[in-house]
C-alpha cells in the first residue's frame, strides 16, 4: 500500500501549478481531456504528450514516480494494446505464419495508447498533485451536492485510521504465522479480515457520530475558506 | 477497482455513462439522510482499504471489486460510496480520469444496487451459513455483472476493440470466482459478529 494515502496535505510544494485554483485544475483536466478524445491524429497526439510531458514536469513530479505509474495501467490495457493490431481488418504490414499485423491496427493502439498517456500524464499534474482536501473543497465551490462532499471529506480524513486498523491485524496474522497462498485458508482468512474491518469501522461510526451529535452537528460541516478563485 | 481509463471509450458511450451516473448519484443521495454520512463514510473508507489489499491467485495477485459487498453493506448508498472510491484513487494514485468517471461509476454501482435490492434483504432474514452462499452470489454477481458492463461499454465504442474485449472478459472468470468466495465469507463472519450491519430492504445505518 502507498504512502499517498497519508498525504493529506499539499504534495507538489511550490510548483507553478499548485498556485493555480483547484477549481481551474479540475475544470482545465475535464475539457482538455474531452478535447484530447476527439483528436484521431498522431501527430497532434505526439505533440500534446510532449506537451503534457511539459506541464508534468512543472508540477514538480519526480521522473521515476511519473514513469512509475504510467508502467502500472491496468493489465487490461496491455492487452487491448497486444491484440488490437492482429484483430484490426486492413492492410497487412507483414505476415510471419498465421500472424498477420495491420497497418491500421497498429496505428489504432498507437492513437489509444497515445491518449491514455497524455490524459494521464495531464491528470497526474493537475489532480494528482491536489490533496482530497483540497478536492473536496473545489467540488464544494464548484456546487456539487454537500452531502457527497461532507462523504468524501469524512472517508479521507478515516481512511488513514482504517489503513493503520488493517495494518494492526496484519501484523496479527504475521504474529500466528499466516503466509498469504492460494487456497480456502487464505482466502477465509481474508474474507474475515475485510469483515472484521467492517465491523470495527461501524463501531467507530458509531462514536463519532454520537461524538459529533454532542457538539451538535446538525448535517453540514462548516467550511473556512474563501471562494474566491485564486490565480497567478 | 476496474476501470477504463481515458483516452478509450467513444463520445456516445462517455456521454451516455455521465447522464445515467448523474442519475443514479441523485436518487441514492436523496436517500442519504445527514445523520447516517459518518456511518457511510467510515463503511466506504473501510471497503476502500479493502480493495487495495492484494489477494493471491495461482501465479498471480487479484484486488478485490467488492461492490456486491458494498451493496450489501451499504444499500444503495454504495453509489456514493463507488464514487468516492474512484474520486479518491484519480487523487492518491492518478488512475482513471474524470471524463470517463460516469462509465466507470455505471459499471461498478449498477451491480451494487441489484446486489442491494435483491440480495441484501435475502441476507438479512438468513442463517450465518446461508449467507455464506447469498455472499457467494453476490460477490460473483458483482464481478460478473462489472466484467460485462466494462467490455460492453468498450465493444460500444469500436468495432474494432471487440476481439480484445472478449479477451479482457476472460480475466474477469478468476476474479468473479475469487469475489465470490471472499465476500462469501466475509458476510458469513458479519451475520455471525455484528448481525445488526446487514440491514433490510428500506434500512439505513443511522
Amino acid at each position: 500500500m502507498s504512502n499517498a494515502l497519508h498525504a493529506q496535505t499539499d504534495q507538489s510544494g511550490t510548483s507553478a501549478i499548485n498556485y493555480l485554483d483547484p477549481r481551474t485544475r479540475l475544470l482545465t483536466a475535464v475539457l482538455t481531456t474531452v478535447t484530447l478524445i476527439s483528436i484521431d491524429s498522431l501527430v497532434i497526439l505526439t505533440g500534446a504528450l510532449v506537451f503534457a510531458a511539459g506541464i508534468t514536469a512543472l508540477a514538480g513530479l519526480g521522473a521515476f514516480s511519473v514513469v512509475h505509474r504510467l508502467v502500472l495501467l491496468e493489465g487490461f490495457v496491455i492487452v487491448l494494446l497486444l491484440v488490437l493490431p492482429f484483430t484490426t481488418t486492413g492492410e497487412p504490414l507483414f505476415e510471419l505464419g498465421p500472424i498477420v499485423p495491420s497497418g491500421e491496427g497498429l496505428k489504432l493502439a498507437a492513437v489509444i495508447a497515445l491518449k491514455i498517456n497524455t490524459i494521464t500524464l495531464l491528470n497526474l499534474a493537475l489532480i494528482g498533485t491536489l490533496s482530497p482536501l483540497q478536492v473536496g473543497n473545489a467540488l464544494r465551490l464548484l456546487r456539487v451536492p454537500g452531502n457527497l462532499v461532507q462523504l468524501l471529506l469524512m472517508s479521507v480524513r478515516y481512511i488513514s485510521v482504517l489503513e493503520n486498523e488493517y495494518a494492526r491485524i496484519r501484523r496479527a496474522m504475521k504474529a500466528r504465522a499466516f503466509v498469504a497462498r492460494s487456497n480456502v485458508h487464505t482466502w477465509r482468512t481474508f474474507g474475515w479480515l475485510v469483515g472484521m474491518l467492517l465491523v470495527r469501522s461501524f463501531e467507530r461510526s458509531r462514536r463519532v457520530s454520537n461524538a459529533m451529535r454532542c457538539r451538535g452537528f446538525n448535517g453540514s460541516f462548516t467550511f473556512h475558506s474563501e471562494s474566491q478563485w485564486k490565480s497567478f | 477497482m476496474a476501470h477504463i481509463p481515458e483516452g478509450i471509450l467513444s463520445e456516445p458511450v462517455l456521454i451516455g455513462g455521465a447522464v445515467l451516473g448523474v442519475a443514479m448519484l441523485g436518487y441514492s443521495l436523496k436517500r442519504m439522510p445527514a445523520e447516517s454520512i459518518p456511518q457511510t463514510a467510515l463503511l466506504a473508507a473501510a471497503l476502500f482499504v479493502s480493495s487495495l489489499v492484494s489477494i493471491p491467485v495461482g501465479v498471480s495477485s487479484v484486488h478485490l471489486l467488492l461492490n456486491g459487498l458494498m451493496g450489501i453493506v451499504l444499500g444503495i448508498v454504495a453509489v456514493p460510496a463507488i464514487l468516492i472510491a474512484l474520486v479518491l484513487q484519480a487523487v492518491f494514485f492518478g488512475y482513471g480520469g474524470l471524463v470517463v468517471l460516469g462509465v466507470n461509476l455505471v459499471n461498478l454501482a449498477l451491480p451494487a444496487v441489484l446486489c442491494a435490492i435483491v440480495i441484501r434483504p435475502l441476507i438479512h432474514n438468513a442463517s450465518p451459513r446461508k449467507s455464506f452462499w447469498l455472499g457467494l452470489l453476490a460477490g460473483g454477481l458483482g464481478a460478473c455483472m462489472t466484467g460485462i458492463l466494462l467490455t460492453s461499454s468498450i465493444m460500444l465504442s469500436d468495432p474494432n476493440l471487440i476481439p480484445a474485449a472478449k479477451i479482457i472478459l476472460l480475466t474477469f472468470v478468476p476474479l468473479m470466482a475469487i469475489e465470490g468466495v471472499i465476500t462469501g465469507f466475509t458476510v458469513g463472519f458479519i451475520k455471525r459478529v455484528a448481525p445488526e450491519l446487514i440491514l433490510p430492504k428500506e434500512g439505513r445505518h443511522v
